[in-house]
């Protein structure tokens, strides 16, 4: 799914088959010493050993219920935090090495939030702080202003009406955009979106989705999409990968994930979405009670104190990621023949 | 449309002013609501839409320097002309609400147990023992896991979607016969929202509540109520059975928003339907039908004047005048 853009970009090093971004075994714990007053607090494995890779000119959807660890990993990434373990390479080179220290690493990653307001300056106008990062950076005050004219001409925002603006003076959805015009202006390759468009309004939500499509056909862009709406993570996404409790539960294209979900969390968290059919409404709760807390997370399969298909094995044997479908894997004794799951023989 | 006698919540024209710099704004201009026991309205709306303000209005929330006109009676009391003292017995018992943010609808520093204990006795005069005997029956009937315990927690040792139970059990203490309920399950993952919503059809069910449900999500509206009222720019532009303003989606800006959202239905890549511009800004609201600036259908008469309500089928109907020149149902988006 690599874009010709992706391919012409001559900031290309490994080529269209190496993936734009590639994370190994990443782990965050917070926490564990000391606490408030020197109470004893619980280790909480925010992310617990996470692999994934990003394909150059692709959108990965991240979901999951709250505490999976979906926004840490997207901090992890942004190196906005540091990690326990793992590694991050970027377009084959490991981030912070020689070959790509922090800042140039910073220049081709952006992120973007989803408090539109809290993310920005409110002594900035919009047009400098668009402006601001090309200067740090080092371009001119004027081709930096420049540059902040012509993006924000790009996400809507009309620079003779716009540019002398301060946030509190624009919409949410306008802000958003701000922040969007802001992400691009070092010419980012990879944009990571962190519930960049849960806060809007849904007449706006749509508005921001396609300026998204747009950007990122236009710029070659590839994206990092978390968000805890199903509908459209489908609708942005080539791939998903559906965490649970700081471990990856199930990866692959959207469609399949969707269709076919190898994941029994998987196929609740679909199933918990609102029917919108009247006839036909939801009778049953496909979960029962809150996400579990990730101090202490359950032995075996994290899962296995919600899941409906639990079995002995769920509770001391931790399921690796096994291959359901065409690069579709999932974390479940029953995605593996070998097992030794007792509802694998009754199927 | 049912006659006043039967419905226990009962709007007309309302309307609702704030002060806002040296002139007023007007975030409700003329709300007319009605429901009978048993009932819930979904009242569906964007940020600035007067869901909000409308349902707080019910239970008189705002402060003083608001100006609410119109009427509103609920069960029978005119909510308007209540004393402060009247006010005070019908807040929680008569009306009840809950809130999106749990966290914030409970004081941090007292146990949830003796919360709930003390709006039931504050309500029924009963002992501290009795009334915390009613919390006990509520955290197992909103089934909170090991209800004995959590009676005796602070509010910040339950996790959100307790908290929101909690709240839940709170709001029905002292036996409500109507329950207002303000984005409640926003916050919330959608695995928790789900059990949430069911729960309160069963509640309300089994209590005969009339519940006001204000929320943004047209899926939320749909699980939960049995009518749905789109709010825009302070007014109600289309209200009907469920069923049919979904099916029938009538006004312009329903038809945008169900034709708005992200479905599975969808090819990759294709654009989303997306109603330009963005809400009005309540100061300085646009002439006539307040949608126009946004509207694909709009004519040079829509700035003219607010549209009336039409009829589209029984109790559904919609504000916009150029539903007469459509043929209904035959173009849904």
């Amino acid at each position: 799914m690599s874009g010709t853009a992706a391919e012409l970009d001559p900031r290309d090093r490994g080529g269209a088959g190496t993936p734009l971004l590639d994370v190994r075994g990443l782990v965050k714990h917070f926490g564990g010493k000391g606490g408030f007053l020197a109470k004893k607090t619980g280790v909480v494995r925010a992310v617990d050993g996470v692999d994934f890779s990003v394909a150059k000119g692709e959108t990965l959807g991240i979901v999951g219920e709250s505490g999976c660890g979906k926004s840490t990993t997207a901090r992890l990434v942004m190196q906005i935090i540091a990690p326990d373990a793992g590694e991050i390479l970027f377009d084959g080179e490991a981030v912070g090495s020689a070959a790509l220290d922090l800042k140039a690493f910073r220049r081709q990653v952006q992120m973007v939030f989803q408090d539109s307001y809290a993310s920005l300056n409110p002594r900035l106008t919009v047009e400098d702080t668009v402006a601001f990062g090309p200067r740090i950076h080092g371009a001119s005050a004027a081709s930096s202003i420049a540059k902040a004219h012509d993006l924000l001409h790009r996400v809507g925002l009309e620079p003779r009406r716009f540019a002398g603006r301060y946030p509190h003076e624009i919409s949410g959805g306008q802000r958003q955009r701000v922040n969007i015009a802001r992400a691009l202006s070092l010419e980012p390759r990879l944009l990571i979106l962190d519930e960049a468009v849960s806060a809007l309004d849904k007449s706006v939500e749509a508005q921001v989705l396609n300026l998204l499509l747009d950007l990122k056909r236009d710029f070659g862009l590839t994206y990092m999409f978390i968000t805890h709406d199903l509908n459209v993570v489908r609708f942005m996404s080539d791939r998903i990968m559906v965490m649970y409790l700081g471990k990856v539960a199930e990866v692959g294209p959207s469609d399949p994930i969707f269709e076919r979900p190898g994941h029994p969390y998987t196929a609740a968290l679909l199933s918990s979405m609102p029917s919108m059919d009247p006839d036909n409404l939801t009778l049953e709760a496909p979960l029962t009670g809150d996400p579990p807390n990730p101090i202490d997370p359950p032995s075996g399969c994290r899962f296995h104190p919600r899941c409906k298909m639990v079995s002995a094995i769920c509770s001391h044997a931790e399921p690796p990621l096994s291959d359901v479908g065409a690069e579709h894997l999932a974390a479940c004794h029953l995605a593996n023949p070998n097992s030794g799951h007792p509802r694998l023989a009754a199927v | 449309m049912s006659s006043p006698s039967s419905s226990i919540v009962e709007a007309r024209n309302l309307t609702v002013d704030f002060a806002a710099g040296r002139g007023s704004l007007r975030a409700v201009c003329g709300v007319d609501l009605s429901l009978k026991p048993g009932e819930t309205v979904a009242l569906l709306g964007e940020s600035g839409s007067g869901k909000s303000v409308t349902l707080r209005a019910l239970m008189r929330l705002h402060p003083n320097s608001a100006k609410i006109g119109g009427a509103i009676t609920v069960d029978g009391q005119d909510v308007l002309a209540l004393s402060p003292a009247q006010l005070r017995a019908y807040r929680g018992r008569i009306v009840s609400m809950i809130f999106q943010d749990p966290g914030l609808a409970f004081d941090p520093v007292y146990r949830i147990g003796d919360q709930i204990a003390e709006t039931v006795m504050r309500h029924e005069g009963c002992s501290h023992a009795q009334a915390r005997k009613r919390g006990l029956e509520l955290f197992e009937r909103v089934r909170i896991p090991s209800p004995e315990r959590r009676l005796d927690n602070y509010p910040h040792e339950m996790s959100g979607g307790m908290r929101q139970r909690a709240m839940i059990a709170l709001a029905l203490a002292c036996r409500p016969k109507v329950l207002l309920a303000d984005e409640p399950t926003t916050a919330l993952d959608a695995t928790v929202q789900i059990q949430v919503l069911l729960l309160l059809r069963e509640l309300q069910r089994e209590f005969g509540l009339a519940i006001v449900f204000v929320t943004h999500d047209i899926g939320v509206a749909v699980e939960i109520a049995d009518r749905i009222a789109v709010m825009y720019a302070g007014r109600i532009v289309e209200s009907g059975s469920c069923a049919s303003v979904i099916r029938n989606p009538s006004h312009p800006y329903t038809r945008g928003l169900l034709a708005s959202r992200a479905h599975a239905t969808l090819a990759k890549g294709e654009r989303l339907y997306a109603i330009p511009g963005s809400p009005p800004d309540l100061a300085a609201p646009p002439p006539g039908c307040a949608f126009g600036p946004r509207c694909d259908r709009f004519i040079d008469g829509c700035a003219a004047d607010v549209p009336e309500n039409i009829a589209i089928e029984a109790g559904h109907e919609a504000r916009c005048f150029r539903l007469s020149a459509l043929e209904h149902g035959s173009n849904a988006a």
